[in-house]
């Protein structure tokens, strides 16, 4: 009796269930649509940290740099104003360590020993700055009054009459290259900057290749300096043979070229240093302990988990992404909350256009609990159609964003330091450059949005759904409850 | 059989007070046939209710066998109406989505009955009611007498001690009135059944053994040796 009443009496009043079920809907649909691209935006943020990090890495340490003075430790390069028929091209690069202080490699034993840390090793990061050119001598043009042809210029000579004129042309021609070479520990080849790369060309260190002259290139880098496998790439004199090349998953590569830790430390005179210290922990839900932990015991280091960078990524991305859990959130509830009180204020409508028939079934005897299942029942029942409708809406959003893929940028307040533009042309007669202004650098990365729905959704949905059928119900069950039959009969007498 | 001794009902209407009732003494007995006449307003309606267990009187007592309904909680109430009371009602009060068999076994849903009983009982009142031919009409697609024949099936596929008839003839026409009437004698005949009507329609009141007149909450009432 309770599912014929039920079908019937949904179907006598299917525009008002309609009205009620879409309500629904729509709210459970802006739900799922919500949810899902809030979950997009954090994985377009854990694509975008992978890319800093690697997969495996939970954490790094790392030592803060200190302000640098304005000469301190900027490289010099000194060129010689050679013989006077030279033409020769010259060229000098410089290694420096980038961003960071370095740690003593003694420091990712101790961080690897503290406890909930699953693994650590450590990663160089350095900036190589090449700079290669050749001087042109002037030539001297004398005037045509004077007589005499074209004279190369130099100092003045002798004679008694000195030739009038002047110098034109000369000067220099410098180009600068500067790249970025990580260090990394081939030993541990499931931790560091290099897992943020697959290897798409060649191979990746060997274990055994703890200070071989080897060297993976990224793929960018190895497309513009038209690298391939086999191919040299010189390094401060050193020549490395490119064995792999790497390409990101997502986005920007950690470096230019990844080579084996001692070979990184030698070409910077950094014995036994690092700069960043990857760490996986034990427990995934334990980061911020081992986090608080090793900031204690370790002092004088920097602990960044993904939490932090996350807090790091702006751009288009960042604005998505508080949009959807602010504005979307909002939304989603208030249109929630408006769908629930519209089914319930319908449904308790409803009940107060059936008084007799509910007054009649309590005059037959129908307990007041019977009388209130059967109007929940109804109203669940409409909930769960508005669930349904809610889930293929949301379904359908959800594919839309995923088939449009909006591309969203972000960009991370890298905590690296990164090369400051040359300074000017050297001038003739040899000179510097300036050296690496220290700067914050920015990452920019474009990522593509997708809306995944989770099962969890769909369960949230199908609970919404519920919710709202009994939230309805709870309004009309009240009313139909508190009927007494001599009421509700006199009411329609 | 149904002793009422001192019964009131007041009702406020704003700042007034109503008197319903204003004191009934009242014996009906078991198989009895009662007509309760009177103005509008007079108290009818409201002393079928208390008859009925569907509402309670402000003071004296409602006792059905020996029990005051007045004392009753709800449920037990709610349980007295299920198992002993039938009732028919003016506009019939079928639920419209149900057929007429369906809404004859929504008098045995509280019984507990199985379905499947529930579906034999209610097609046996519906054929006593010469409805057998209608059993899975929807009460629209029913004339007026059909609807009123589904409700006296309604209250009495139960088997009930009482039948409570509030102007069960009152939406009818004259030839729907007979038969109704004749419908309803039959049954109480046939049942054994204390029945207790409230009508306006004074050929009907003539054919009755007592009739109870209501005037502004008292009652008078008188055997009829005609009928």
């Amino acid at each position: 009796m309770f599912f014929t009443y039920l079908r019937r009496e949904l179907r006598r009043r299917r525009k008002a269930a309609l009205v009620v079920a879409s309500g629904l809907a729509l709210g459970i649909a802006l739900v799922i649509v919500v949810s899902s691209v809030s979950s997009g935006m954090e994985k377009a943020q854990g694509k975008v940290l992978q890319s800093l990090y690697g997969l495996g890495t939970d954490m790094t340490v790392t030592k803060a740099a200190q302000a640098q003075s304005a000469t301190g430790e900027r490289p010099r390069f000194q060129f010689d104003a050679r013989g006077s028929d030279s033409d020769e091209e010259q060229s000098s690069d410089r290694v420096m360590v980038q961003g960071f202080q370095t740690l003593a490699s003694s420091t990712v034993t101790k961080v690897g020993a503290q406890k909930g840390v699953s693994d650590a090793v450590g990663g160089l990061s350095l900036q190589v700055v090449k700079v290669s050119g050749q001087f042109r001598r002037g030539e001297f043009q004398q005037d045509q009054q004077q007589g005499g042809g074209n004279q190369q210029g130099g100092g003045p000579g002798g004679g008694q009459q000195s030739p009038q004129g002047r110098v034109e042309g000369g000067g220099a021609d410098f180009d600068v290259n500067s790249y970025s070479v990580y260090g990394t520990d081939v030993t541990e080849p499931d931790l560091g900057p290099l897992t943020s790369s697959k290897i798409t060309s060649g191979r990746t260190f060997k274990t055994s290749e703890t200070n071989a002259k080897v060297v993976v290139a990224d793929s960018s880098y190895a497309k513009e300096k038209k690298l391939a496998l086999g191919d040299t790439v010189t390094v401060k004199g050193v020549k490395y043979e490119v064995i792999g090349i790497a390409t990101p998953d997502s986005g920007d590569a950690a470096a230019n070229l990844y080579i084996p830790l001692k070979q990184a430390q030698t070409l910077s005179d950094s014995k036994d240093k690092v700069t960043t210290i990857y760490v996986k922990a034990s427990d995934s839900q334990q980061i911020d302990t081992v986090k608080s932990t090793i900031g204690k015991n370790i002092s004088g280091t920097t602990v960044t988990t993904s939490a932090d960078l996350a807090d790091t990524v702006s751009g288009s991305l960042s604005t998505a992404s508080d949009l959807a859990s602010n504005v979307g959130r909002w939304l989603s509830v208030a249109v929630l909350v408006a769908a629930f009180l519209v089914a319930g204020l319908l449904t308790s409508s409803a009940v107060s256009r059936r008084v007799r028939e509910f007054g009649t079934l309590k005059a037959l005897g129908w307990k007041s609990g019977r009388v209130t299942r059967q109007v929940v029942g109804e109203a669940v029942v409409n909930g769960l159609v508005g669930g349904v409708l809610g889930i293929a809406l949301g379904l359908g959003g959800a594919y839309a964003v995923t088939a449009v893929s909006p591309t969203l940028q972000a960009e991370l307040g890298s905590t690296g330091g990164g090369l400051g533009g040359p300074g000017g042309g050297a001038g003739p007669g040899g000179g510097g450059m300036g050296g690496p202004a220290r700067q914050t650098a920015s990452k920019a990365l474009d990522v593509a949005l997708t809306a995944p729905v989770a099962l969890d959704t769909i369960a949230i949905a199908v609970g919404l759904a519920v919710a709202g059928g009994l939230v309805a119900g709870a309004f009309g069950g009240w009313r139909a409850a508190r009927l007494r039959p001599a009421d509700a009969l006199r009411r329609v007498e | 059989m149904y002793e009422l001794r001192g019964t009131t009902k007041q009702y406020r209407r704003g700042k007034k007070t109503v008197d319903a009732l204003a004191g009934i003494d009242l014996t009906i007995a078991d198989g009895d046939r009662l007509v309760i006449q009177g103005p509008t307003g007079g108290g009818k309606s409201t002393l079928l209710q208390m008859l009925g267990g569907l509402d309670r009187p402000t003071s004296g007592s409602v006792e059905l066998d020996g029990t005051d309904l007045a004392g009753l909680s709800e449920s037990r109430l709610t349980k007295v109406r299920s198992e002993n009371i039938g009732f028919v009602f003016q506009s019939f009060n079928l639920i419209p989505t149900l057929t007429a068999q369906e809404n004859v076994e929504t008098a045995l849903v509280p019984l507990k009955v199985k379905a499947r009983e529930r579906r034999e009982r209610a097609a046996a009142a519906l054929e006593s009611v010469g409805l057998a031919e209608r059993l899975g009409h929807l009460p629209a697609e029913l004339s007026g007498g059909q609807q009123q024949r589904v409700a006296i099936a309604r209250a009495l596929v139960k088997q009930p001690k009482v039948l409570l008839a509030d102007e069960p003839t009152g939406n009818l026409d004259e030839s729907m009135r007979d038969e109704i009437m004749d419908v309803l004698d039959t049954m109480w005949k046939e049942h054994g059944l204390t029945f207790v009507m409230v009508t306006h329609d004074s050929s009907i009141a003539g054919k009755a053994p007592r009739v109870a007149t209501l005037r502004k909450g008292r009652i008078t009432v008188k055997e009829n040796v005609n009928s």
